[in-house]
């Protein structure tokens, strides 16, 4: 991936150069106003909101909005504040991120290294599932999960995200592992090195920009997923997105906006996070998914 | 290590099953969890279920009611127009992009996270900043207001024949930079000694472009296409964010109109037709792609 370096044959004028930087920071702006807004928003009070100008600082700072949607703000029935779905969202991201890019590490290995008939078709119903609309499942997983016992518990959705999660992961690490020298396998192999070894000896320790990949891929995905966390969680396993949904739309009361914002940034702050700490490797990730496919 | 060769008969034979067994557990769940699904949401679209499902076969007649449905119109129409637009500005935007951040611009570093970071957020978030952004009461139309602007209006998100627009603004805010992303990368990868022997023949910057890159990035394109329109049929939570499906029925896609003909109205046959039919929708734009991608690699 070359995306960091920018050498190109192309040469430009003044005048369109000019013009470039123009249209660049225009566009800077568009995708930062609107964010950029509410959290500036998020720390004015709600006066200055509903009587001022959304586009000027605040008059008076207040942290009031961020304390009141993390830990008392009502949500659904009870003011409990964003918190408890926070933690919620937390119990459910870290196991089923660590078990999809477990089994789409392994499933790249064999798909890759230990070929056999038909792996193609395999890959290929797997790659499939990714990109299915989930509407297509979201009947029988609600029995399913009804009658395993596991609805509106975060188990259920973590099986959820594993499920269809795979596919992207396992098609991540098979692209990186198809490009490793398959001698190196073989070789180990006539040393007399078996299936888990040569994957946690050879292929393991140089797996590391992949695993990010995977990691951030789906991290992101499930933080982020709305339908399966309104679908089969309750208020025990509600993830964050479905909690600051029903803040949002709650239409009792005077629409404190201020504490929505502040809300919406809390369900930003750890994608937003990892998206800054290691942007990089998520769009070398969406890269190597898509464009190499 | 060394015992086992003792035995090698035993040990190859070993060796051969652990790979199958090691795939074994993730093909049973994507067979059950999404084959199998599959198979019981098209039965159940074939049947009288209604809260619950169940079995009274009743052949082609949800399909017939979905499809006299004006609600499904609407929903069919809005998925049509929003991503129609959805795709075509953030390709467009996106090349436009990646195109001018690839003249040695300076200060790229910094750019290029502000178009990306909107992929980052959930939909959730985007549909709460934009829904108040494009509030007439209290957003853009207000604050023009405010400056003096009096004749200023913006008020698309509470007019029936522009709610949908917002729709693509906010999924072109939130998607366009992303597709900037794979363009840059197909841009970079681009090799340059083509480039500059076709500028000694001549050829100006703009010929550069029509004639030689935008060509080469046909797989950045294809791939543009596959994931927005996938993304643009599953378009749920943007919709619930940002209009709640409103006003009316002014935004109500095929994903809104599935979720609510199944668990509110408890029509659940014709909730189930209409996910086979955003299913057929997506294997008709997806299995051709699938099935070229999977060939090259051979």
């Amino acid at each position: 991936m070359a995306i960091a370096s920018s050498d190109t044959a192309i040469r430009t004028g003044r005048v369109t150069r000019f013009f470039l930087y123009l249209v660049l920071i225009l566009f800077a702006l568009f995708y930062l106003l609107p964010f950029g807004v509410m959290l500036v928003n998020s720390v004015k009070p709600l006066a200055e909101i509903t009587g001022g100008n959304m586009l000027s600082l605040p008059d008076v700072w207040t942290l009031e909005p961020w304390f009141k949607a993390w830990s008392s703000a009502q949500i659904g029935v009870e003011a409990t504040g964003l918190s408890p779905y926070f933690w919620n969202s937390i119990k459910m991201v870290v196991p089923a991120v660590a078990i999809s890019t477990i089994l789409g590490a392994l499933n790249g290995y064999v798909l890759t290294k230990w070929r056999f008939k038909y792996d193609t078709l395999i890959f290929g119903m797997m790659l499939f599932a990714c990109f299915i609309p989930f509407q297509i499942v979201l009947i029988p997983m609600a029995r399913i999960l009804g009658l395993t016992g596991l609805a509106g518990s975060t188990p259920g959705l973590v099986l959820v995200h594993v499920v269809f999660g795979l596919g992207f992961t396992t098609l991540y690490f098979k692209n990186y592992y198809q490009v490793f020298p398959t001698e190196l396998i073989r070789a180990a192999q006539i040393d007399g090195a078996g299936f888990f070894r040569i994957f946690q000896r050879i292929l393991l320790p140089s797996s590391g920009p992949i695993i990010v990949v995977s990691v951030i891929w789906q991290f992101t995905n499930i933080w982020n997923d709305f339908l399966f966390g309104a679908s089969f969680a309750d208020l025990d396993s509600q993830p964050m997105t479905v909690a600051l949904n029903n803040l949002v739309q709650s239409s009792h009361g005077v629409k404190e906006y201020n504490v929505h914002f502040a809300g919406a940034v809390f369900a930003a702050l750890p994608t937003l996070l990892v998206y800054i700490v290691a942007g990089r490797y998520f769009v070398r990730g969406l890269m190597a998914g898509s464009v190499k496919g | 290590m060394a015992s086992h060769a003792t035995n090698p008969d035993f040990r190859t034979r070993l060796q051969n099953w652990i790979p199958k067994l090691v795939l074994s557990p993730s093909l049973a769940l994507i067979l059950f969890f999404v084959y199998g699904f599959i198979f019981f949401t098209v039965y159940l679209s074939f049947t009288d279920s209604r809260i619950l499902p169940s079995f009274g076969w009743v052949g082609f007649e949800n399909y017939e009611k979905l499809f006299r449905l004006r609600h499904w119109d609407i929903a069919v129409s809005n998925l049509v127009v929003f991503s129609g637009l959805y795709i075509f500005f953030c390709t467009v935007i996106g090349l436009m992009l990646a195109i001018f951040l690839d003249q040695k611009i300076r200060g790229e570093s910094v750019l290029r996270p502000i178009y990306l970071y909107p992929m980052a957020l959930s939909f959730i978030v985007t549909g709460t900043a934009w829904k108040w952004f494009l509030d007439p009461g209290i957003g853009l139309e207000h604050t023009m207001h405010l400056w003096g602007w009096e004749s200023f209006e913006f008020n698309w998100i509470k007019d029936r024949n522009f709610a949908i627009y917002t729709v693509v603004l906010a999924a072109v805010w939130q998607s366009s930079g992303f597709v900037m992303a794979m363009f840059l990368a197909g841009l970079r990868g681009i090799d340059n000694e083509m480039l500059k022997a076709a500028q000694m023949d001549g050829a100006s910057n703009f010929s550069l472009y029509r004639r030689i890159i935008i060509l080469q990035l046909r797989p950045a394109f294809l791939s543009a296409f596959v994931i927005l329109s996938h993304l643009a049929i599953k378009s749920y939570d943007l919709v619930v964010a940002l209009t709640g499906g409103g006003p009316g029925r002014a935004t109500e896609v095929p994903a809104t109109f599935m979720y609510s003909y199944t668990f509110t109205r408890n029509q659940m046959g014709i909730g189930a037709s209409s996910a086979v039919t955003m299913l057929l929708t997506i294997v008709a734009i997806m299995v051709p792609y699938l099935y070229s991608e999977l060939r090259e690699k051979k």
